[in-house]
């Protein structure tokens, strides 16, 4: 390998990491702060991919259209969505056992999968790069890169350095780290901590589908892909550490040099690579990367 | 277990054991012996989760390191029998969940789920993209194994009849298993491992037992589901089969052997149900979907799984509002998995 | 015991489901239809079904004097379940003929079960070569193609087109090796080369480190397998990354049937080979594509003409057998010497009951693959490790 494709590979495993978290740091947030383990998870990506696709036409005859439009229309509608979601079956879970939140989070994932089934269809469909980042960038001399990838990670740069913001210096990230490690003091205090799970539930949900919104254009969208997202998800949340939201940054960048060179270096095992690495990396580290405070 | 259980799960098996006899037709035969397979797989996976506390994500493997071992062992001279045949498939499963179990028991909680359902993944994608065992497509039995001269697994009600043998068999084990020492050991590592460790009890030879008898009891199940179906596929070894399996305990009630049982047959009918166009017609195509409603419905009404119905449906009749009054001691326990 | 029992109501609920299984009648023939309803492959399970159907309705209902009636069992494209699926349809409905299925591991599956039961099965889709190779038998037939067939005709036509460096992608999968397997021969047996193999782990579709590969190999031309959402993905990616002005992009069908609305302009110019092609001509295919649209609103593809003439198979071989077809011999004697007017133009049954057919090389041309030229006229699959002759 020359050093020209070396370098183009890192900007691909870079890439895709930064995708990978943008899908797996909601997963972690509802995971570290309220401990529900969301099985879910991959069907709010899968939702937020078919929202890009079916929102697209409503939006352009609504208001007019265009891909930030429908990005942000599909935002608002997540979080509402999001949060009668936690109000109708995540506010039970709380108190109940991992396995009872497992069970009905895999209830919720057949019943998201047939809905869309119903409403959109078995149908592989695409959704329109926004004219403005439709060009590339070329990078060697056959090679080019497409600038709405580019552009999907500079997204997940700054909602990185957002989710950083809010948990360092506002008042809510301050609420949200002292729910997570203590919900009773925080009650004492007079903080609703019933509503603050709920705003946590709708960012959540709305980051994973706002990841499956953005990554429409270039992943397309089909029946099946929240359960593929799901798994890998996962592997990120753990490798970091759970609730940690640097612990995924870094582990899932780690995912994904390892998948990408995996299928450089070792074509024919490249599918079992990541699980190797999740392995090591467990077995090195029994509480993940980042354990979270 | 107590006295009113155990006539339950003995009139259970039966009925299993008369149900050939008295109008169980072909496919009926063929499902409740698939049922019945998977209900081995589904005690297993108890052992770990329900008694021991350790949840494995990764059973499929175990199942399908058995099932692909039969295969395997059978060769493609002439039929093998079952009585070295099934051992040895166990053996196979058993020695991967030594190595499995040695390893991930150093971690705890989540992590545990993850490495184990890790561990199954690598085992899924050497069958999957190695030529060893006929790659994707998976690859067939030559002959059915034979039990002496006479029994042979080609006929269905040799295969069902030994199925419900084995699954009494790995029924009766557990039981005497978990009255054992080794069980009672095993139920406090689940309670307060912390304690067990404190009064100088070493907890880690008695998980990773736990461990390897569970993985070769899988096995025993992906053997029989091998010699059943003639046909093995890297799909036996995927994460969706292991999440069913958990499915299934979790739906019929942890902590009891006869949930796994409950569970398995639950779990796999209401497929059935869902899928049946004579009920559902068109609809049933979108079998998931009442499949979906049903799991959800299940959580909200019955925490303790199936086997907390009858306490449930008496607290109702009698008026005295829900069950769910033991769920605060189960908090405790998330907390640790942080 | 007075409490109520779960597993009673499970059983209860079972013996409901087995009255409730319509009764049998000795006129009508069952098809047992194992396809995938649900999932990624739903919409291929749906083409074939309607293709199937629509053939029947053009018969007035009815093959070689039976009437048609049919079973349809979700295969939910998983071969760990494909034999319980088989002896639901064999065991509880009893059905007279198996149609499926479309995923090769499925397949596999039931030709095991139907080579063991006797049942008649024909394949619509699924081209995993073992079916007509060594689980072959008098009583299973394909109406498709076999990976190696597919596979051979593209290698031939890139051959042809003067390449001589190629890169083969591919997922790691079962039917992409044996497709990978054709594509070689035919390639090396035309003078070219391959000079590198590319493997994604299936079903991931996270093209961008292939894609790097592929540049840097610098090849004259790529040949890949993909389908379904994997090939959508795949020639968007190859699109954006530029390599489709530099290497020219082949495959197998497969590639871009049934996926062109979604690849839109990136597809234009991909040269895939299959055994059919959108706007033959051809008065068999015209008819067909009219009936087909004007009965489901809906144009039909490769899925649909499989599902067609696995209903004409059916028929030939029935009507030679006086409506019964558990006389295997005398049902494949007659398929055998028939010939096939399909849409994709005429074909045979093989000795070890492949099709016997065109192979047509197609460029995307607006939102349809055009057929550039026959790479091989009546293109028979070995057959490897079939015992039938």
């Amino acid at each position: 390998m020359d050093l020209t494709t070396f370098l183009i590979q890192c900007l691909n495993a870079f890439q895709y990491g930064l995708l990978l978290f943008l899908v797996a740091s909601g997963l972690t947030l509802i995971f570290g702060i309220m401990g529900v383990i969301n099985l879910a998870h991959g069907s709010f990506y899968m939702i937020g991919a078919y929202l890009a696709y079916a929102l697209a036409p409503v939006v352009a005859s609504a208001i007019g259209g265009g891909f930030f439009a429908t990005l942000l229309v599909g935002v608002v509608l997540s979080v509402v969505f999001g949060y009668l979601l936690e109000w109708a079956f995540y506010s039970y879970l709380y108190e109940r056992d991992h396995l009872q939140q497992v069970l009905m989070t895999y209830g919720l994932i057949l019943v998201f999968e047939e809905l869309r089934s119903l409403l959109v269809g078995d149908n592989v469909y695409s959704v329109e790069i926004p004219q403005v980042l439709a060009g590339s960038i070329p990078l060697s001399e056959v090679m080019t890169y497409p600038t709405y990838r580019l552009f999907v990670s500079a997204i997940c740069l700054v909602l990185v350095g957002a989710m950083f913001w809010v948990f360092a210096r506002t008042r809510l990230g301050m609420m949200i780290r002292a729910g997570a490690s203590n919900r009773e003091m925080v009650q004492s205090l007079g903080i609703d901590i019933s509503f603050l799970y709920r705003v946590v539930f709708a960012a959540g949900f709305a980051l994973a589908a706002f990841a499956g919104m953005v990554a429409a254009p270039v992943s397309t969208v089909y029946p099946g892909m929240g359960g593929e997202v799901l798994i890998i998800c996962f592997v990120v949340v753990v490798i970091g550490g759970i609730g940690s939201i640097q612990g995924a940054l870094v582990a899932a960048l780690l995912i994904g040099f390892v998948d990408t060179f995996g299928k450089v270096l070792v074509p024919g095992a490249a599918g079992v690579m990541v699980y190797l690495a999740m392995a090591l990396i467990l077995l090195w580290k029994p509480d993940g990367l980042f354990k979270a405070g | 277990m107590d006295k009113s259980k155990g006539i339950f799960v003995a009139l259970v098996f039966m009925a299993l054991a008369l149900y050939p006899f008295v109008g169980g037709g072909g496919y009926g035969i063929d499902i409740v012996t698939k049922i019945m397979i998977y209900a081995i797989l589904a005690l297993s996976l108890e052992l770990l989760v329900g008694t021991t506390g350790l949840v494995c994500f990764g059973q499929a493997a175990f199942f399908g390191i058995g099932a692909y071992a039969a295969v395997l062992f059978s060769g493609e001279q002439g039929a093998a029998s079952i009585l070295w045949l099934l051992p040895a498939s166990m053996l196979a499963a058993a020695v991967y969940a030594l190595a499995v179990g040695a390893l991930s028991l150093r971690t705890r909680g989540v992590y545990f789920i993850m490495v184990t359902l890790a561990f199954a993944q690598m085992a899924y994608f050497v069958v999957h993209d190695t030529p060893l065992g006929g790659g994707t497509d998976g690859i067939y039995l030559y002959f059915r194994p034979t039990l002496g001269e006479k029994l042979k697994f080609d006929e269905p009600l040799v295969m069902y009849l030994f199925s419900l043998g084995t699954l009494v068999f790995v029924f009766g084990f557990l039981t005497v298993l978990l009255n054992s020492r080794f069980g009672r050991a095993l139920a406090g590592i689940r309670v307060n491992e912390q304690r067990m460790r404190g009064t100088g009890f070493t907890t880690y030879p008695y998980k990773l037992a736990a461990f390897v008898i569970s993985g070769g009891l899988a096995g025993l199940g992906g053997a029989l589901f091998a010699i059943k179906d003639g046909f093995v596929n890297p799909e036996l070894m995927s994460w969706h089969l292991s999440g069913a399996a958990l499915m299934m305990i979790i739906l019929g009630g942890l902590g009891h052997l006869r949930g796994a049982l409950i569970g398995a047959f639950a779990f796999l009918l209401l497929q059935e149900f869902f899928k049946a166009e004579a009920i559902f017609g068109e609809f049933a195509k979108h079998w998931h979907l009442g499949m979906g409603i049903v799991i959800i419905a299940a959580v909200a009404v019955l925490p303790r799984g199936l086997v907390g119905l009858p306490e449930v449906l008496r607290k109702r009749l009698a008026g005295s509002g829900g069950g769910e009054s033991r769920i605060g001691g189960l908090k405790s326990a998330q907390g640790g998995a942080k | 015991m007075n409490r109520l029992n779960p597993y009673k109501l499970a059983a209860l609920a079972a013996s409901l489901l087995l009255a409730a299984a319509p009764a049998y009648s000795a006129e009508k023939l069952k098809v047992g239809m194992m396809l995938p309803f649900t999932g990624t492959y739903a919409k291929l399970g749906a083409t074939i079904k309607n293709g199937f159907k629509l053939y029947v309705q053009q018969q007035g209902g009815s093959l070689g004097g039976r009437e048609i009636e049919y079973v349809e069992v979700d295969s939910e494209a998983n071969p760990a379940k494909a034999v319980d699926n088989v002896n639901k349809l064999i065991l509880q409905h009893n059905v007279d003929v198996l149609l499926g299925s479309v995923h090769s591991g499925v397949a596999l599956a039931m030709a095991k079960r139907a080579k063991e039961s006797g049942k008649l099965l024909i394949v619509p889709n699924a081209g995993a070569d073992g079916v007509t190779g060594p689980l072959c038998a008098p009583n299973i037939f394909r109406t498709s193609f076999s990976n190696w067939q597919t596979g051979y005709a593209i290698g031939k036509a890139m051959a042809e087109d003067g390449h001589k460096r190629a890169v083969a992608v591919t997922w790691k999968y079962g039917s992409g090796e044996e497709q990978l397997k054709g594509f070689k021969e035919a390639f090396e047996k035309g003078g070219g080369k391959v000079i590198e193999e590319l493997f994604v782990p299936f079903p991931n579709v996270e093209f961008q480190a292939v894609l790097t590969q592929v540049a840097a190999a610098k090849p004259d031309a790529v040949y890949s397998f993909f389908a379904g959402a994997g090939a959508v993905k795949f020639v968007k990616d190859y699109a954006a990354a530029g390599l489709k002005g530099s290497f020219p992009l082949y495959g197998t069908g497969f590639l871009t049937d049934g996926t062109l609305e979604a690849q839109g302009a990136d597809a234009q110019g991909v040269k895939t080979a299959l055994h059919y092609a959108d706007q033959l001509g051809t008065p068999t295919d015209n008819a067909f594509r009219a009936a087909y649209s004007k009965a489901y609103g809906d144009q039909p593809d490769v899925y649909a003409v499989q599902g067609y003439d696995a209903a004409q198979l059916l028929k030939v071989g029935l009507t030679a057998t006086g409506g019964d077809p558990k006389k295997s011999a005398e049902f494949a004697a007659a398929v055998r010497k028939a010939t096939f007017d399909s849409p994709r133009g005429p074909f045979t049954i093989s000795k070890s009951h492949n099709p016997i057919q065109d192979m047509y090389l197609r460029e995307v041309k607006g939102d349809v693959n055009k057929v550039v030229r026959v790479v091989v006229k009546a293109l028979e699959d070995p057959g490897r490790g079939c015992s039938m002759k």
